[in-house]
């Protein structure tokens, strides 16, 4: 398709070359952190020589394990949860016609589009209030893991939803009307059907959530509780006073999690529509 | 229908009152799917997103307290406080550099990519999003070591014998930050523009005779501007919010919104005032996502 216009290699020259500019903008600051986090000396910004020292000491921190124990929970509740409620709100709002539907469909991007800040807000606002009226009733709740979990839940669902509904909204219906006319019902012609061809955006939706989990600092910061501070949270905490290298490691360390998470999630999604663009929002 | 019809072996005539009941019986079946996720997005997102627009016309007591009675609207009175505006503005210049580099540099990108063979262009895709869901809060501190006084950026200026770099904790740091945080997803949507394009247009413009200048200008650019308002819409909204980038890269005497907002909570405890300044937040972000539906933004 592109071969007709082969703009002059003067335009060309200046595309490719923006291009691997913006490239390496990406990439360099990524890189950077990865090199210095193998640095041995305290300071960050002298070299003296290649150590694993700070991941040896990350290892040994109490303070770090335990954050990861947390952000390690509450990320593989939210991603349950939530990839299970989005993934049948995307069959319900592509595959139905119900009343509600429209205000439904409009009520699954909202948590997307908000702003962290305004989500962390409302959270906060909506524990106390229900913690009070709670309360009222003699029942005790905290701040902790449980807020934490259920506030990311309340933003991944939708996530999932929209990853999903890509991919339902690819299906070639005439596949579930076969089954029906080979006198499978509804919900078998789902399961036999339907479930396995979208599987790979189910999964992708899944990383995703557990990505985003694992990603959040605002909110979570908002709503958790004395003892339930996740990892980014306490590395946020932490940077905010300075550069360490400690943190190197550990920033790291999420970093290297975060990437092998995108990777299998492409994997995933490629499987089905072999599009990484879809895969992206 | 095909239930119905192995139910009764008889063939039954399709009656209008059947089809009725058919249809009735999916909604019913479709709200009964979609009612876990409604049920909870309505519990925990639409009641809290309820209680921050009630708690923005609350009472703050002189210990901070809020007092849920005598409703006014003082809160958004003081959103008409010059140091609200100076704040404001500040956030969505800021907003709207960070939205016009993002395009910069994001334009001659998405072009590239979409004029190389799908092989290529894929590579080139996955190179985009790997940073992009790469942990942001790492990828935000990453500038902070590499501008910090003795980061790379820094020595390096220095060995050249020239100064010492000193951007860290500035608007400037802040506005790169967000640039990088944000810029894939500028790049995601204008690219997919581009690959969905009808190139054979642009041919047709070469034919006729345009520069290759005039043929962009008339034919891609336009074609090409669903996506740009996207990716604009896309930027703009999460950068007006922003608060872990201003908080690790800027400085402490200039606050942003998010910034603001999060204090109200956390240090001023003035909660409806806090809240009002988040309904308003709210308000220019639906805004810019009605211009985003409306000019047929459909990426997301």
């Amino acid at each position: 398709m592109s071969v007709g216009l082969v703009p002059k290699s003067a335009s060309e020259r200046v595309l490719g070359a923006t291009s691997w500019f913006v490239f390496a903008f990406l990439y360099a600051p990524i890189i950077v952190l990865t090199i210095f986090s193998f640095n041995e000396n305290d300071n960050v910004g002298i070299w003296t020589e290649f150590s694993f020292r700070w991941y040896g000491e990350m290892f040994q921190n109490d303070a770090v394990m335990g954050a990861l124990r947390n952000s390690l929970i509450v990320a593989v509740i939210s991603t349950v949860v939530s990839t299970l409620l989005g993934t049948a709100a995307a069959v319900a709002l592509e595959k139905y016609r119900f009343r509600g539907r429209t205000a439904f469909d409009g009520l699954t991007y909202l948590p997307v589009i908000i702003p962290d800040v305004t989500m962390a807000v409302m959270m906060l606002l909506f524990f106390v209030q229900l913690f009070a009226m709670l309360g009222g009733l003699g029942l005790s709740f905290q701040f902790g893991l449980g807020t934490i979990s259920l506030s990311h839940i309340a933003f991944s669902i939708s996530f999932v939803a929209i990853v999903v509904r890509a991919r339902l909204g690819q299906l070639d219906p005439s596949l579930e009307e076969a089954a029906a006319d080979l006198y499978a019902d509804r919900r078998t012609a789902f399961r036999r059907v339907t479930l396995p061809l979208i599987m790979p955006s189910v999964l992708g939706g899944a990383l995703l959530a557990l990505t985003i989990s694992l990603d959040d600092v605002v909110v979570t910061s908002f709503v958790s509780g004395p003892g339930s501070t996740t990892l980014p949270v306490y590395v946020f905490g932490l940077v905010r006073r300075g550069v360490t290298p400690l943190i190197n490691a550990v920033s790291v360390v999420m970093l290297a999690a975060s990437i092998t998470l995108v990777l299998v999630s492409l994997v995933f999604q490629r499987r089905g529509d072999g599009d990484p663009g879809s895969a992206g929002i | 229908m095909s239930t119905e019809l192995r139910d009764e072996p008889e063939a039954v005539e399709v009656t209008p009152e059947l089809e009725a009941d058919a249809e009735r019986a999916q909604a019913r079946q479709g709200f009964l799917v979609a009612l876990p996720a409604l049920g909870y997005l309505i519990l925990f997102f639409a009641v809290p997103l309820l209680i921050v627009f009630v708690y923005s016309f609350a009472t703050r007591s002189s210990t901070g307290r809020t007092l849920l009675q005598d409703w006014n609207l003082d809160s958004y009175r003081r959103l008409w406080d010059p140091l609200v505006g100076e704040i404001a503005l500040r956030s969505v210049v800021l907003a709207v550099l960070t939205t016009v580099i993002c395009l910069l540099l994001s334009y001659p990108l998405a072009y590239y990519m979409a004029t190389r063979p799908p092989k290529t262009r894929n590579l080139m895709m996955v190179l985009v999003l790997i940073p992009f869901w790469s942990n942001f809060l790492v990828r935000t501190y990453a500038w902070r070591v590499l501008l910090g006084s003795d980061g790379p950026i820094s020595q390096l200026s220095q060995a050249l014998g020239g100064e010492p770099i000193r951007i860290l904790f500035t608007n400037t740091a802040v506005l790169i930050g967000l640039v990088y945080g944000f810029l894939p997803l500028m790049v995601i949507p204008v690219y997919a523009a581009l690959e969905r394009m009808d190139w054979s247009l642009v041919e047709a413009a070469r034919d006729l005779y345009a520069p290759g200048w005039a043929a962009f200008r008339k034919v891609t650019f336009p074609l090409s501007m669903p996506g740009v308002i996207a990716g604009s819409v896309l930027v703009f909204i999460p950068t007006l919010g922003a608060y872990v980038t201003p908080a690790l890269l800027g400085g402490a005497r200039t606050t942003l919104l998010g910034d603001y907002i999060v204090s109200q909570f956390l240090a001023a405890r003035n909660q409806p005032f806090g809240s009002a300044l988040s309904v308003a937040v709210m308000v220019v972000m639906l805004i810019a996502v009605v211009i985003y539906f409306r000019r047929g933004g459909r990426t997301l």
